[in-house]
């Protein structure tokens, strides 16, 4: 993916899908988690839902997975970068959704302090082919005590699944959402998030009346 | 380039303030004389508009801690000021879910 972007659109200003500044009237930001195993699909998931063309950030790391924040003592240690996918969604004149795709290994964990901090929830992506790498990014979540749904991406060739299986491969608490989505397409896509965010509110409801 | 030689060495931004979508406005009366050249292209792309921690992230291609560090000086210089993201004490987080799922159903 190209990550020159600056140099594309000049002075930022001439992007052609639109504005890369946010409206004026913007007073929120909100966050969503994309996470899931290599090559699963978040970063095209996140690049049918956004706004902006998707943006990349990197963290440079240890490779032992800590970040690098002893900038004077790293030389001579084995480093490497982690990239974040990113993209925008303007939902309502004050409210902007940022969309974060995440790499779920355990090995990036101060990266995932930083990701799910003020976070509102996660998408976790899968993929049928390999249900199995999923766990790991499960874990972390919640690790983070961050509520997750999953969405099963389907790929062209991938062998479907009765809904009660893929829960029980994952490993799913009942009231985990489970749903299928084509992370190439928009309206799929927007469908995911909705099922999460929905679960999100049953979760806020739930807490306020406890 | 080395991220420090940017920072001159920090690692650390001045103050903590800063998650991934704090957002960034740029005062346009501040001198830009002075300003290391990440900084002033920094500035440069703040003044357009207002944008995210990870957005200018994104669009200097550095990496999130060295713009924190960058940041943090910016606003103590008094050239950019940051608003939370969520100002969470008048927005309880059920209004803002609320607000999220109406946005996304508008887009269906």
């Amino acid at each position: 993916m190209d990550s020159a972007l600056a140099s594309d659109h000049g002075a930022y200003g001439a992007h052609p899908d639109g504005g890369v500044y946010l409206r004026r009237t913007v007073r929120t930001a909100a966050k969503i988690l994309v996470v899931g195993h290599f090559a699963v699909g978040k970063t095209t998931f996140v690049g049918s839902l956004s706004e902006i063309r998707p943006l990349r950030t990197e963290e440079t790391m240890t490779q032992a997975g800590a970040l690098v924040d002893d900038l004077a003592g790293i030389e001579g240690k084995t480093t490497t970068t982690v990239a974040m996918d990113f993209g925008r969604l303007t939902l309502s004149d004050s409210l902007v959704l940022y969309l974060f795709g995440a790499p779920g290994q355990q090995r990036f964990t101060r990266l995932w302090q930083d990701m799910t901090q003020g976070a509102l929830g996660a998408l976790v992506l899968a993929d049928t082919r390999r249900l199995e790498q999923s766990f790991e990014v499960m874990g972390l979540l919640e690790e983070h005590g961050l509520p997750y749904a999953v969405a099963v991406n389907h790929f062209d060739g991938a062998p479907t699944h009765p809904e009660e299986e893929i829960r029980e491969a994952l490993d799913l608490l009942p009231e985990t959402p489970l749903v299928t989505c084509d992370a190439r397409d928009r309206i799929s896509s927007t469908r995911a998030l909705i099922s999460l965010v929905e679960y999100l509110q049953t979760r806020t409801a739930v807490q306020e009346h406890v | 380039m080395r991220p420090y030689v940017v920072t001159d060495g920090r690692s650390h931004p001045t103050r903590n303030t800063f998650d991934l979508v704090t957002l960034v406005m740029a005062h346009d009366d501040r001198p830009l004389g002075g300003l290391s050249p990440e900084k002033r292209a920094l500035m440069e792309l703040c003044l357009g508009g207002a944008l995210s921690v990870a957005e200018i992230a994104g669009h200097l291609m550095l990496p999130v801690s060295v713009t924190k560090v960058l940041l943090g000086d910016l606003v103590d210089s008094g050239h950019l000021s940051t608003r939370a993201p969520i100002p969470s004490a008048q927005l309880p987080e059920a209004q803002i879910l609320q607000e999220v799922l109406d946005g996304l159903r508008a887009r269906l």
